[in-house]
């Protein structure tokens, strides 16, 4: 591993840096891939801007006090108005040099980056913001995400949008209507190798329709993943059993187009599928299984549900090209108790069968 | 909605020759006329697990032992709620059962009952079960006792002195009734534990099922069995005598194994040959009670009584040994996984509920194992012991020219044997010139023989009229895996499997591919090879043997807990059970996937048959002639 080691962590944060990771400066994304990185799981390699080169771009480029004046003030109910104000600032933030120390830093990164791979590899840049300027958690994976960039002048503009994304309308009205101030407000930036993803998708340490924990669910698609996050392909969907990965359900899904990088204008494209492979699972029954583990080891290493969004890489050999792309808490039923189903009464009645946990009213109901 | 039905069994076509097989069985045994519209309201699912070949006369009494003494416990001993026992009828030399239910407004009462018979088990579980062992050996003996001989030509002088005044005809009839009395005995005792086994399983089942919705069948059934048990143990011995053969270079003595005599003998001549017979002679006691068939079949064959059998999977054991293949069941990882599998369910909850999980876990590991190893001491021994038996009886018969084969006593109900019984005795003691019986049963055996083998050119039906609209009854699905979904799939309803193929339960997971060996008799168990699928219409748990020879089992019918599925998750085996129709779709050297963890077969050179819904499942008839042809 190369480490560019008197390169400051102050501003760019390795995966595989081997530094503390946080939250306040890598924002939830790049902390989780870090961390992700320090346990041994299979991530693309890549590193995070950090929340301290946000801040000292939006300080010294001077947009910070710009930002302030045009929300003051701002009536969270006037669309158009909140309209104006994120085009403004967004176009503030996208257009505003980056200072040069903070600049140079990224371009080096970007460099050994690429100075890992014989030829130079297309990159995701997406926005890692600190949890509690969302809207709310679950939104997370919604934010900008950015794929198949290649090239430092697209990254870097890649890197702003994602800046600019702090400051869309919906981002505004939400923190005025819950009266969260913009100071301190940040978001680091994840530059990662693009995963040349021939199926992708999510999954979910638990059942998502009951909130049962002993299944994993998985969607899968063909192709980049974007397509399962964003709702635009209808996945296939597996259940699992969590404890012995045999198949609980599946539904096969139309999964009718896949984002696939064209070789031509090299750009991610998006493609029909064919009738042949729509009507078959996009995953295999051992690929289904590495899916299945790799979520296990998530959650596993988190010590709670997680959801993960994995990708299949068509560079890769077939044993070890199982990806995990993110990894974050499940948040809809990870705050219920364990077993949610409750089983049936199971109190003995008169004639006195003690046995332990046995009586006629938990065997009646009949599978 | 119009529901689709199976045949009534008056529907079914007798096949040609077997005309007039109703005079076979006892009246009570088949569906009378006058009973008609009761019966046919009525489903009767075939229990091909246990009875796969057609009965011969005397061989009901298996059938008739066995479901009449599980039903007992349903309705009379246990008291269980909802379920009494299973009427059985024989149609077509096949037996049919229909479970009966308990009307809803009797169930209440009977709740106490159940709960205080059930718990004093549960209690005093390892108290019972010993005493168990105590009288079913205790049979054993008694039925290992009995002889079966001519009364003496000339009544013994010292009765005369005594004035004993009997002319030993009755020893002979006293024997005959007794060791009927004895096999019924050891039936009863056989579903003492049992259905208690079944409930606490249940227990555990229902409660998985209820935290963990959807949970695989077999996660469940892997947490609550036993991993070594008695009904390995012949097995194990086995493979224990071809460790020590090849320990002691006896390999030259094993090269014709059919000739037991000869090998014996090889053995006996060789360095270290007598300490290997020495092995040999004490693993027979009782663990060579032991037969290739399942214990309801005359013409089961045990070990003890055919060595050339365990000489010919010593031989094969040695063989692998050689090749430098582990023959040994993968017991510590088969421990582990169970313990890996408990535990990371046990992770999924706590409070309460992991108590319950916990206490319902234990109750069923304790009685579980009972459900396998019962098999050795009442299938295997007691009826291992009970057909030598009944041999020697049928004997004396022939000796006496009441027949033409000497085991042609299974051709007469066991009744009808107390009649020939008294013709014989009634012959010897008024000292008249021949008995009745040779000039009447040869013929009327023949005519039987006809009729019987007539009846084996058919299979039988799935079931028989209309299925209820689900099939909630606990024993049913446990034991038959008689579930709505199976019998959606038999009457053809079911999901289809792409590309032709079938559909079973996910019996032991694993994927597997190879070529399938249909083995529809145990005399075929021979021809198994290495790598290769067994289909069958069902397992014994004896071919145990065979289980470490081949890749994959599938079968006709059985459940999750059917022999067949327990040994494959024994074995690590991926298994696909109750697929209906597998042992006469698929051919011997066809191509199989099967996904053991999904349920599905898929025969990978299927022929291609024409036509909208042409798949093997339904053409399977024209593949092959009927299995017992």
């Amino acid at each position: 591993m190369e480490t560019n080691t008197m390169q400051d962590t102050q501003y760019i944060q390795f995966f595989d840096g081997g530094t503390e990771p946080t939250l306040a400066a890598l924002g939830g994304k790049g902390a989780s891939l870090v961390t992700m990185t320090a346990a041994g799981m299979p991530v693309p390699p890549g590193f995070v801007i950090t929340t301290a080169q946000f801040d000292v771009f939006m300080a010294e480029s001077g947009i910070t006090g710009r930002v302030h004046a045009l929300l003051a003030g701002l009536n969270p109910d006037d669309v158009a108005e909140v309209d104006a104000v994120s085009a403004a600032i967004r176009a503030d933030i996208e257009s505003c040099p980056v200072p040069a120390d903070a600049r140079a830093q990224t371009l080096t990164a970007y460099a050994a980056l690429q100075s890992r791979f014989d030829e130079p590899v297309p990159v995701a840049v997406r926005s890692s913001a600190t949890a509690e300027d969302l809207p709310d958690a679950s939104f997370a994976g919604q934010q900008d995400t950015y794929l198949w960039l290649e090239g430092f002048d697209a990254v870097g503009e890649h890197i702003r949008k994602c800046w600019a994304s702090l400051y869309t309308s919906r981002a505004i009205t939400y923190r005025l209507k819950n009266n969260i101030p913009d100071e301190g407000l940040s978001m680091a930036v994840v530059v990662q190798k693009m995963v040349n993803a021939k199926a992708s998708g999510v999954a979910m340490t638990l059942n998502p329709a009951n909130g049962d924990r002993s299944k994993i669910t998985i969607d899968a698609s063909y192709g980049v993943g974007e397509m399962v996050v964003s709702g635009q392909v209808t996945p296939d969907n597996i259940v699992l059993d969590k404890v012995t990965l045999a198949l609980v359900a599946e539904h096969l899904g139309d999964k009718q187009a896949e984002l696939v990088p064209d070789p031509a204008t090299r750009r991610l494209v998006e493609r029909e599928v064919d009738a042949d492979r729509r009507a078959r699972r996009c995953l295999t029954d051992a690929q289904l299984t590495a899916v299945a583990m790799l979520a296990k080891r998530a959650e596993k290493h988190y010590k709670c549900p997680q959801d993960i969004e994995w990708a299949l890489d068509a560079d890769l050999p077939e044993d070890e090209n199982l990806l995990l792309l993110q990894a974050r808490p499940e948040t809809v039923h990870s705050a219920k108790p364990k077993a949610t189903p409750q089983p049936a009464a199971s109190t003995p009645t008169a004639g006195g069968a003690a046995t332990p946990g046995f009586s006629w009213g938990s065997i009646k109901l009949t599978a | 909605m119009s529901m689709k039905s199976f045949p009534k069994p008056s529907e079914l076509p007798v096949p040609a020759g077997a005309e007039g097989w109703e005079k076979l069985y006892p009246y009570y045994l088949v569906f009378q006329d006058k009973l008609r519209e009761q019966e046919d309201a009525k489903f009767w699912f075939c229990d091909s697990q246990h009875w796969p070949t057609v009965f011969k006369p005397f061989e009901t009494i298996g059938g008739e032992f066995a479901v009449k003494c599980l039903g007992q416990y349903n309705a009379r001993h246990l008291m269980i709620p909802n379920a009494n026992g299973i009427e059985f009828r024989i149609h077509l030399g096949y037996l049919y059962m229909s479970p009966i239910p308990v009307a809803e407004d009797q169930i209440a009462e009977r709740v106490p009952l159940f709960e205080e018979r059930v718990g004093y088990y549960f209690q005093n579980w390892p108290r019972l079960l010993e005493e168990w062992h105590r009288k079913v050996r205790g049979t054993i003996d008694e039925m290992e006792k009995i002889t079966f001989a001519k009364p003496p030509a000339v009544v013994p002088i010292g009765d005369i002195h005594s004035g004993k005044a009997m002319d030993g005809s009755e020893v002979l009839l006293d024997n005959y009734d007794r060791l009927i009395q004895l096999a019924y005995q050891n039936w009863q005792y056989h579903f003492e534990f049992l259905n208690l086994g079944y409930i606490a399983y249940l227990d555990f089942f229902n409660f998985c099922k209820e935290v963990f919705p959807n949970i695989p069948d077999q996660s469940i059934a892997t947490m609550v069995q036993g991993v070594d048990m008695e009904l390995f143990r012949p097995d194990d011995e086995l493979k224990g005598l071809a460790a020590l053969a090849v320990e002691l270079g006896l390999q030259p003595a094993f090269a014709d194994t059919d000739d037991a005599e000869g090998t014996l003998a090889a053995i006996q001549a060789s360095p270290g040959g007598e300490h290997w017979l020495k092995r040999w002679d004490e693993a027979h006691e009782p663990w060579f009670n032991f037969t290739v068939g399942n214990g309801f079949y005359g013409h089961d064959k045990y070990w003890n009584e055919h060595p050339e059998i365990p000489l010919g999977y010593i031989k094969d054991y040695i063989a692998r040994l050689d090749a430098g293949q582990q023959i040994l069941r993968p017991v510590e990882e088969l421990v582990a996984e169970k313990e890996r599998i408990v535990e990371e369910y046990r992770e999924l909850l706590d409070g309460d509920i992991l108590a319950q999980f916990d206490a319902k876990r234990a109750l069923a590991a304790q009685c579980y194992p009972y459900v396998e190893n019962h098999n050795f001491y009442i299938e295997h021994w007691t009826m291992g012991v009970f057909w030598r038996k009944i041999r020697e009886l049928s004997r004396i018969f022939h000796a006496e020219g009441f027949w033409n084969e000497p085991d042609d006593l299974l051709y007469l109900g066991r009744n009808e044997v107390r009649d020939a019984l008294f013709d014989l005795v009634t012959w010897w003691g008024v000292g008249a010139a021949q008995p009745i019986g040779p000039s009447y049963w040869p013929e009327e055996i023949e005519r039987r023989r006809k009729i019987v083998d007539a009846l084996k050119t058919a299979r039988p039906a799935p079931a028989l009229n209309t299925p209820p609209a689900s099939i909630t009854e606990p024993f049913t699905r446990m034991l038959w895996g008689i579930t709505t979904e199976q019998v959606q799939q038999w009457l053809g309803e079911g999901e289809a499997v792409d590309g032709g193929g079938l559909r079973g339960m996910a019996a032991s997971p694993g994927v597997v591919e190879g070529p399938a060996r249909v083995v529809t008799d145990a005399d075929q168990l021979s021809e198994v090879q290495q790598g290769e699928i067994l289909v069958a219409p069902v397992t014994a748990p004896s071919w145990g043997p065979i289980f470490g020879k081949i890749a994959a089992t599938v079968t006709d019918i059985g459940g999750m807990m059917s022999h067949a599925a327990i040994v494959c998750r024994e074995y690590g085996l991926p298994a696909v059970t109750g697929t209906g129709s597998a042992s006469t779709t698929i051919r011997t050297g066809q191509r199989l996937r099967v996904d053991g963890t999904k349920g599905v077969v898929e025969i990978l050179d299927a022929p291609i048959l024409e036509g909208p819904g042409a798949h093997s499942h339904e053409h399977g008839e024209n593949l092959q002639e009927p299995a017992h042809a």
